[in-house]
This record gives structure tokens, C-alpha cells and sequence, in this order.
């Protein structure tokens, strides 16, 4: 089946309910193997102790919720450019995962670096590019939901996740610019210099069960959203209908 | 005055209790303004509106009913939610919001939300607020616009029951209101220089 | 008292279903908290030496929003010319419009404290002081925006026009708000003064604002 055929909401639908269980499967394995790795094989840091393995939930959200904006970011090229059905409904359902990874992201964060700063938040460049991507995945959810009409609100949400995407190296190039010029000594690298094998396997690992989990999120997210779609043609066509009866009643 | 412009003078009329008013005139002459004048939502330049009978301790916006161009209508409430607001603010007895929606045939949308109403349907919802709280007068916009045959019949229908218990109805419009036995205030036309400003309402 | 209910219970569940309400101020007072540091640089003691101020200004901002909206959006479908015919004296309904403004918009914004104080590395003495002046002086804030959104409707003005003139109106309580805010972390014997002083102000905008809001839609209407 070739993905054009994904188009189409009800096959799409009819994919969702066939694949979602093995996703479900998929993640939960993935995550048996990578908290495994995680806790048990990855050796604690000489200076932080075990703490340093809320790195293992960190990272991945942090990409993940990159990686989200990416995804968002295709589709909406898709409503724009290439006008596929289901663009707007992935990058809809999409949204409030992102926010979701990366408020993770910013609360493993903080949990972190409270034992070492003394605060639960740091000025810090990459947390407060995070926090400005965190904010702005907030107001793409605040445009989602101030337009009643799905199709318009796509586009319009489309638009600012392209003006997003454009945005998000420039904002992250300045806070880092920022940064530097109030604080010219390298403070706290979170995650250490370089990173040891013996941490990268389990940080792999974690990275794609994290991701799995995004996909199977993002998959239901996207049935729920043709589902509500469903509903609100039917609440349309209701209320047409009783205009059409009426006429139809008067010329009788 | 409208925006600082005359908009009529030399107005007189007087409605009792069970008649009903026809406003008619080009457009511009300044029928929604009368209308806007006796609802309270005006002030009139010159002359005096007087309410005999009706409820001692209520003004006359108190007791009237206002079927403007807009529906008041709020597409994120339902359409049973936006009736049993106004039915709320307006003091009207328990069973009347259900009753009213049935009138006015909407009651199979109840739970529907607002925003999908066709224009038609908008205004049956507007005047289910006419029933659904009871008050003596009715000040009516072009009542008809937007209304099929079926909707002007039934609207017809329910504003004689309401001139039959006693009610007063002044509306603005272009053609016949199909109530029959109606009084006419010609707006637009040149007065007679006898006629001093002025407009009288009896209710019961 | 039922129509003051039902028009309670109405703006409050319109604000709720229709693009964010209670969400869109917070998340304006977040952003406004973010922007801060930007302009003035990542220094820890700092922030924290004004952070009252800081969740002060953001939280008075944010409850700016939505104050248009207020008078503006039923005159827009009618509804204010049906309002103003009602039999609850216009005053009382005005005021259940500001209480439903402040509910949806207001307190979310006290809520919203504690987290938006830890960004600022506020202690928690001083994040409960800035909570507290925040619950006794965001109703004042609302019930004197109620009098720009009055008049912007009667003028037919938008824009910046509310801001501009509900702006200097605030400006009591912006100052003891913070300064109860920041002398609760000296001392309790010093708080209680502008505190009062605080509560008193939003006592005195709770009458004076429906009044002159309800004095200026009974006007302007045309």
C-alpha cells in the first residue's frame, strides 16, 4: 500500500487500528531494553552519582521535542504545498506532544540541575532555548484552538510553524550569544564534554523507545483527531438537514 | 439623531394593548432608530414616550422585547445553552426554554453548537427568546428577513397569540406583516404642521 | 439573582471553550516573565532582587487581555442591547461580567505563580507574598479595565486605546502590590501596610468600576 493511499481518512483510520497495537508493543519493549540499560548498565557519574541518569530521560525528550517541530514542519509544507489531506490533522495531533516532550524536557531539567545549582532554574542557554520553543508550541496550540473552522486553522497554523522553524535556529544562535556575553566562563555543561560509549548505548536506547512512543502517541492522536472531524461533519449535516427538511415541508 | 443627523421628527402614534404597529419606509428613514427610541437604547433629541398600564415598578425597556438585525446569538454555546441564558436573564418561568425551541421547531439541534446554524435557523432562535421569557411588548426588526414561508407562518401564528393575550407588537418592516387589522406609521413622509412630537403606548 | 448567575455562568463558559481563556493569559504572563531576563541578562541575584516586580508587571499585562473582549463582544452580536433591557440593574451585571473575567483570567494567573517564581529563583516566602498581592489585587485590575473596555466600545476605538487609558489607573495598585510583595520578605510587621492599602483599592474598584462602566454603555450606545 503506498502512503498516497494513507490520504484517504477512513483507510487511514483502518491503518491506525491495524498498526496501533504493535506500536504499543513496540514501545514498551523498547522501553523494558532502554531503562535497562539505563539504570543497570550505565556506570554513575563520579561527581553528580545517580543522579546523572535523569540525563536518560533529558536528552531524548529534548530531541524529541525538536524532532516534533521537524515533523510539524513537513506538515505543513504538506497543507501548504502540496495540499495532502491529512497534513493538517499530523501536524494538529502532533502539537501538544511536542509540548508535552518538551515541558519533560524542561522539568528533567530542572530536577537535575537543582542538586547542583541550588536553584530548580538556571539561565542557562540550552534550558531557555528550550523554554522559548516550549512557549512557542503553546501559542501554536492557542492558534489550533481559536479557529473553529479545522481547514483555516491549518493554514494558519501552518504558517507559524514554518515561520517557527525558520526562527528556532536564529532564536537559538542568539541565546547562546546571549549567554555568552553574561556569563564568558562555560558554567555547567549538562551532559559532560564528550560522552563515554558506555552511556551512549543506553542514551540510544532510551532515544528510540522515546520515539516510539511519540510515533504511537502521534498515531492515535491523529485517529482521534479524523474522529473528532467525524463528529463535527455530522453535527453540520444535522443541522442542514433540518433547514432542508423545512423546505421541502413548505413546498408540500 | 443619528450620528448627529436628524433622522425623523414630527413622529406621533399610540398602540394599545393587543394592536399591533407596522413601521414601514424606504430604508434609511429610520425605522430601527424608532424602534432603538421605544427600546430604551436611544434618547430622542425632542418628545416623550409614555407607558400607561403595565407593571408599576418597570420602565418600558423593562417589559419589551428587542428583535434587532443581530441575533445576540454565541456560536460556542449550544443552541439549548444560548435560549436557557436568555430565558434566565429575562426571568421566564421553568418550562418555557423547552417549550419554546419546540415552537419554533428547533428542538431536534438542542445540544448542537450555535455556529452551524444557517441564517433562518439564527433567527427561529432569536424569537424562541421572545417566548421563552414573556414580556408585554415586542419591538421587531424586520422580524420576517432571513425566514422561509414555513418560519413566517409560524412567526405570524405567534404574533397573534401574543396581540390575543393582550400584547402590544411595533415592527419595522418592508412588506405586509400577514397579521391583518394592523396599524401603519408611514415613516419618511412630509407632517402635517398640526402634529407635535410625541408617542403614546397603552399596555394592559 | 438568577440573570446575575446565568451571565456569570455564561461568560465564564464561553471563556473557557473558545481559544484558551484562562490558558492565554498565562501564557502571555509567561512569555512576558521569559522576555525580562533576555532584556536585562541572566543575573540570579538580580532577578531575584526584582522578581516581585517582575511577576507584577507580567500578571497586570497579561490581565489587560481579554479586557476588550469584554464589552466588545456582545456588542458585536447584539447581546449588550438585550443586556441593557434586562431587569437586573446594569451595575450588578457589569460587575458579574468583571467576576467572570477575573475567575477565567485573573486567577489563573495567581495559580501561575509559584512555577513562573522558580524561573525567577524566588524563594518560597517571597512566591507566597507575590501569590497573595496577586489574589487581592488582580480583581482591581479587571474591575478598573472594565472601565477602558467600556469606553472603547461606546468610542467605537480599538487597539491600544484600552491599555493606554487603563494604564495610569493601575498605577496604585502596581505599587502596593509590589511593595507588600517585596517588604513581606523583610518583615511581617512592614506587609501589612500596603497590603491593606491594596485590598482597600480593590474594594473601592469593585464599586467604582461597574458603575462607571455601566454609566458609559447606557451612554454610548447608538
Amino acid at each position: 500500500m503506498a502512503l498516497i493511499d494513507l490520504a484517504n481518512p477512513t483507510r487511514f483510520l483502518n491503518f491506525a487500528e491495524r498498526v496501533l497495537p504493535w506500536l504499543v508493543a513496540a514501545t514498551l519493549f523498547a522501553f523494558a531494553i532502554g531503562l535497562e540499560q539505563a539504570l543497570f548498565v550505565a556506570p554513575d557519574d563520579y561527581q553528580q552519582g545517580a543522579t546523572v541518569k535523569i540525563m536518560f530521560l533529558h536528552v531524548p525528550c529534548a530531541w524529541l521535542g525538536m524532532f516534533c517541530w521537524g515533523l510539524m514542519t513537513v506538515a505543513a509544507l504538506g497543507t501548504l504545498v502540496w495540499r495532502h489531506p491529512l497534513a493538517d490533522v499530523a501536524a494538529k495531533a502532533a502539537a501538544p506532544i511536542g509540548a508535552a516532550f518538551t515541558f519533560l524536557c524542561l522539568f528533567t531539567g530542572s530536577m537535575w540541575g537543582r542538586p547542583m545549582w541550588g536553584t530548580y532554574w538556571q539561565w542557562d542557554a540550552r534550558l531557555t532555548s528550550v523554554l522559548v520553543l516550549f512557549i512557542m508550541y503553546l501559542g501554536l496550540i492557542a492558534l489550533w484552538r481559536s479557529v473553529e473552522d479545522p481547514g483555516r486553522a491549518g493554514r494558519a497554523a501552518a504558517v507559524l510553524t514554518l515561520v517557527g522553524a525558520v526562527n528556532l535556529p536564529i532564536i537559538k544562535f542568539s541565546v547562546d550569544w546571549w549567554n555568552t556575553l553574561h556569563q564568558p566562563a562555560s558554567v555547567f555543561r549538562i551532559g559532560g564534554p564528550t560522552i563515554d560509549k558506555s552511556i551512549l548505548v543506553p542514551l540510544f536506547a532510551m532515544a528510540i523507545a522515546f520515539t516510539l512512543l511519540f510515533l504511537t502517541l502521534h498515531l492515535a492522536a491523529m485517529r482521534n483527531e479524523i474522529l473528532r472531524r467525524r463528529v463535527r461533519s455530522m453535527q453540520m449535516l444535522r443541522v442542514f438537514a433540518d433547514e432542508d427538511m423545512r423546505q421541502i415541508e413548505s413546498r408540500a | 439623531m443619528r450620528g448627529g443627523r436628524e433622522v425623523f421628527e414630527g413622529v406621533n402614534f399610540t398602540v394599545a394593548g393587543g394592536e399591533a404597529l407596522a413601521v414601514t419606509g424606504r430604508n434609511g428613514a429610520g425605522k430601527t432608530t424608532l424602534l432603538r427610541l421605544i427600546a430604551g437604547l436611544l434618547e430622542p433629541a425632542q418628545g416623550r414616550l409614555e407607558l400607561t398600564g403595565g407593571a408599576a415598578d418597570a420602565t418600558l425597556p423593562e417589559q419589551a422585547h428587542y428583535l434587532g438585525h443581530r441575533d445576540a446569538l454565541k456560536p460556542a454555546l449550544s443552541v439549548q445553552e444560548n435560549l436557557a441564558f436568555w430565558h434566565a436573564f429575562f426571568g421566564g418561568h421553568d418550562a418555557s426554554a423547552a417549550g419554546a425551541l419546540e415552537t419554533v421547531g428547533l428542538a431536534d439541534l438542542a445540544g448542537l453548537p450555535a455556529a452551524y446554524l444557517s441564517a433562518g435557523q439564527r433567527r427561529r432562535l432569536a424569537i424562541a427568546r421572545l417566548i421563552a421569557a414573556p414580556r408585554p411588548i415586542w419591538l421587531l426588526d424586520e422580524p420576517t428577513a432571513a425566514l422561509d414561508t414555513a418560519g413566517q407562518g409560524r412567526l405570524v401564528e405567534l404574533m397573534r397569540a401574543h396581540l390575543d393575550h393582550g400584547g402590544l407588537i411595533v415592527a419595522a418592516t418592508h412588506g405586509p406583516l400577514g397579521l391583518g387589522g394592523v396599524k401603519e406609521l408611514r415613516l419618511g413622509d412630509p407632517v402635517p404642521p398640526a402634529a407635535t412630537g410625541g408617542g403614546e403606548k397603552s399596555a394592559p | 439573582m438568577t440573570a446575575l448567575w446565568a451571565i456569570l455562568l455564561r461568560d465564564m463558559r464561553i471563556a473557557v471553550r473558545i481559544g484558551g481563556g484562562a490558558l492565554m493569559g498565562v501564557l502571555f504572563f509567561l512569555a512576558v516573565v521569559t522576555l525580562i531576563p533576555f532584556a536585562i541578562g541572566p543575573d540570579q541575584a538580580l532577578l531575584r532582587k526584582i522578581g516581585p516586580a517582575i511577576l507584577w508587571l507580567g500578571a497586570l499585562l497579561a490581565s489587560l487581555l481579554g479586557l476588550d473582549r469584554l464589552f466588545a463582544a456582545d456588542h458585536e452580536d447584539g447581546s449588550l442591547d438585550l443586556i441593557l433591557m434586562g431587569a437586573a440593574s446594569l451595575e450588578l451585571t457589569v460587575a458579574a461580567k468583571g467576576l467572570a473575567h477575573w475567575i477565567t483570567t485573573g486567577l489563573p494567573l495567581v495559580l501561575a505563580v509559584p512555577v513562573l517564581g522558580l524561573l525567577l529563583d524566588l524563594d518560597p516566602l517571597a512566591i507566597g507574598a507575590v501569590a497573595l498581592t496577586l489574589l487581592a489585587g488582580t480583581p482591581a485590575l479587571t474591575f478598573i479595565g472594565m472601565i477602558g473596555a467600556a469606553l472603547a466600545v461606546a468610542l467605537r476605538r480599538g487597539g491600544l486605546l484600552l491599555p493606554v487609558l487603563v494604564l495610569p489607573l493601575t498605577v496604585p495598585v502596581l505599587i502596593f502590590g509590589v511593595s507588600a510583595a517585596e517588604t513581606a520578605v523583610i518583615g511581617p510587621l512592614m506587609f501589612g501596610t500596603p497590603f491593606l492599602i491594596l485590598c482597600a483599592l480593590t474594594l473601592m474598584s469593585l464599586v467604582i468600576g461597574p458603575f462607571a462602566a455601566a454609566a458609559t454603555l447606557r451612554q454610548g450606545l447608538d
